[in-house]
């Protein structure tokens, strides 16, 4: 594990261990319920989550990532810390998802400030070394760009929606990726948003901590607000799914990619395979016992045992399968035609 | 295919198994990979793990398959279930294939077979005799159709070597025995990714995907000097040369994309898609799990054997990958298309008994268009 400076713990708190840190200083957690000297941190901590729940970044008390005022530093920390021992006591897994997209996103900006200091190249050095600690990724500073190996590369971009991601829309030289210092921590956003994720979901949950109650209380009424809902404007199919089935009805030859689509989706709709199968009949090259294995295994149910899922509708376009229409509405991938977020 | 004709493909085959033994080979690391093989007439026999040369050919003379398949992939027991293998990686490989390039040369070397009543024509739709949809395409690829592939093969190398720094020699072509080749990539820093990133490494080859921002085209007040240059490296170079043409054209074409808008750019980015990108196979190289034809085994669509290509551009896969005996039988053939192998003219025959070597009844068997007489 990284050592850091004190200031460094500040920006990027969860690279600390928690009830180690505590220790250090001199403090259990029950103390926070009931000492009042520590009350700041308490609020601090609320108000880092309730900032999260709103989908808003906690902005600290830091300029330039150092402290303001004595003691900010240590509270950085604390509230951060604090803020995952309410998370627990609330039992509620919406706050954990917020919780570490905000921090995630707090800790990439203080990321790209440091990568961008070309004066200072301890900062920059740092910064790699946790992204490259934290996400294995291998990243070489050359000239103004960030050099990334493309399979480095293609691992964290994968799950990006956005075209300008995809490795065509990159400068590729010499096997490498070159990005910027905003680009190659947005690279990792996901994943330190997972790592912040699973530290607190590893994380023990304490006994109720007398004098906390309330501000758990208040947490978990927040949160049931969160929770979104949907409804359905049309039960119709998506016209990409509509195509393929159009396709097959008129015995035309859908390509492989289009007949793996139209499975995946009407078997992530709940669709039995038995119900599936029909709909290949009239394909050219049929054959009732390769149609059956083909949808075993995309159920999942043979092989590996992987349940695959529709692909992105940006996949879709580059294999030529999206028929987008208005009412597709931006959606990401074709499972979510005909849902409206209330 | 009826028994007379399996039985003299059979013999065929494990005399060219016995006699070129120096041709075949188990790959290396070789108990980390997955072999499988099919008889004809019949179906795949997979998750088989061998250790050395000699187990190899062991199976090849106790089996005589059809078809003689490895995989990419490394299993720590590849002899296991799929799901209990252990996949640890996998080389990289592409697939070019000549059906899939769609040239204008196809229609004059391709023949149906109808499954229902044999009629051998040139219909697509239904079988000039008996009506029935059930027609089977075969095609004999001609020289047009290799060298096409070959061109394929060439811009896939330089993407490869350029922008994403494999080394040459690295790099292994084969004939498939078909229709194609298959590039092999070995030690690349691709070797541990999984099938989601290889599909977008084929969309980078492929050139798919790409927007109008890349090259400088922005939507609102594009700016001229974000366009590439003329000797940029990687696509925006590539871009350069296949639309500006020249250096001194540059500047006035650059006006006249801005001039024609974004959406218009957009869609010359996917029409020069299939002249700058590679045309390989994306299904093939996003499949980590999949066998491939072993180097040096037959195939059983043509009975040439897939061979590594040491020259490229010379390479003349009816001359170099044709193994078979000269030994003559004979034959009824209903192959209407001229073939050349072994620098041989044969062909075209309508339903007539002839008496042709070894490696040309077996070529027309294979593809369905010849009978043992």
């Amino acid at each position: 594990m990284l050592e850091l400076g004190a200031d460094e713990y500040a920006k990027y708190p969860f690279m600390a261990d928690a009830g180690k840190y505590l220790k250090d200083k001199g403090y259990s957690l029950t103390q926070f319920g009931t000492d009042p000297d520590l009350k700041p941190s308490v609020e601090k901590a609320f108000h880092r989550l309730k900032v999260s729940t709103e989908g808003g970044i906690y902005k600290s008390e830091l300029i330039d990532g150092k402290a303001t005022k004595e003691n900010a530093l240590e509270l950085e920390v604390f509230s951060f810390l604090l803020a995952i021992v309410l998370i627990k006591l609330t039992r509620m897994n919406t706050l954990i998802k917020r919780f570490a997209l905000a921090e995630a996103r707090r800790a990439e900006g203080y990321l790209e400030k440091d990568l961008g200091k070309t004066s200072d190249k301890s900062k920059i050095d740092l910064a790699i070394r946790i992204i490259s600690d934290l996400f294995d990724v291998e990243i070489t500073k050359q000239n103004d760009f960030f050099e990334i190996p493309v399979a480095d590369y293609l691992k964290h971009s994968i799950s990006f929606h956005e075209r300008e991601w995809k490795l065509i829309n990159r400068k590729v030289e010499n096997g490498k990726v070159l990005l910027n210092n905003e680009k190659t921590v947005r690279l990792i956003r996901k994943e330190l948003g997972n790592y912040i994720n699973s530290k607190i979901v590893s994380a023990p949950t304490p006994p109720m901590i007398p004098g906390l109650e309330k501000k758990v209380e208040e947490l978990i009424i927040i949160c049931k607000k969160l929770t979104p809902s949907y409804t359905i404007i049309t039960d119709e199919y998506p016209p990409c799914i509509k195509h393929a089935i159009e396709e097959l009805e008129k015995g035309e030859n859908l390509p492989h990619s289009g007949r793996f689509m139209l499975a995946t989706f009407l078997l992530a709709k709940g669709q039995s395979i038995e119900q599936i199968a029909p709909l290949f009949k009239n394909a050219p090259d049929y054959n009732e016992r390769v149609t059956l294995y083909q949808l075993n295994h995309l159920a999942g149910a043979s092989g590996s045992g992987t349940q695959y899922s529709c692909p992105s509708c940006e996949k879709l376009k580059t294999q030529d399968l999206c028929f987008a229409i208005p009412e597709c509405d931006n959606i990401l991938n074709p499972m979510q035609f005909g849902k409206k977020r209330k | 295919m009826k028994d007379k004709e399996i039985k003299f493909l059979e013999e065929s085959f494990k005399k060219y198994y016995f006699e070129h033994f120096d041709l075949i080979h188990v790959p290396e690391r070789t108990s980390e990979r997955e072999f499988g093989f099919q008889k004809f007439n019949s179906g795949m026999v997979r998750h088989i793990s061998l250790k050395d040369d000699k187990e190899l050919h062991l199976l090849l003379m106790q089996n005589t398959p059809s078809d003689v398949y490895c995989s990419n992939a490394y299993y720590s027991s590849p002899n296991l279930s799929m799901k209990e293998k252990d996949w640890k990686e996998a080389d990289l490989i592409f697939d070019i294939d000549a059906k899939d390039l769609h040239l204008d040369c196809r229609p004059n070397h391709c023949v149906t077979k109808c499954n229902e009543c044999n009629q051998v024509s040139n219909s697509n739709d239904n079988c000039s005799k008996c009506n029935s949809t059930k027609l089977e395409t075969k095609s004999l690829p001609c020289k047009n159709c290799i060298d096409a592939s070959k061109k394929e093969v060439l811009k896939l190398s330089n993407i490869l070597i350029d922008d994403l720094a494999v080394e040459k020699n690295n790099i292994h072509v084969y004939f498939s025995g078909n229709e194609g080749f298959h590039v092999y990539v070995y030690n690349s820093q691709f070797q541990e990714i999984g099938s989601r990133e290889r599909s977008e490494l084929v969309d980078y080859i492929m050139f798919k995907g790409a927007i109008p921002e890349t090259f400088g085209m922005k939507k609102l007040k594009p700016n001229r000097s974000l366009f590439p240059e003329f000797d940029e490296k990687g696509w925006r170079g590539r871009f350069s040369k296949e639309i500006f043409i020249s250096k001194s054209k540059r500047s006035k074409i650059i006006s006249e994309l801005i001039s024609n808008g974004h959406s218009n750019f957009q869609k010359k980015l996917v029409n020069i898609s299939t002249i700058i990108g590679s045309q390989i196979d994306p299904n093939v190289t996003m499949d980590i799990h999949r066998i491939f034809r072993l180097p040096g085994s037959l195939n059983s669509k043509s009975g040439l054997t897939k061979i590594l290509c040491k020259d490229l551009q010379k390479f003349d896969p009816y001359s170099e990958s044709s193994f078979l005996n000269e030994e003559t039988i004979e034959i009824n053939s209903d192959c209407p298309i001229e073939f050349k192998l072994k620098n041989k003219k044969f062909g075209p025959y309508y339903n007539e008994n002839i008496t042709v070597p070894t490696y040309a009844a077996v070529y027309m068997i294979c593809k369905n268009l010849a009978t043992i007489a």
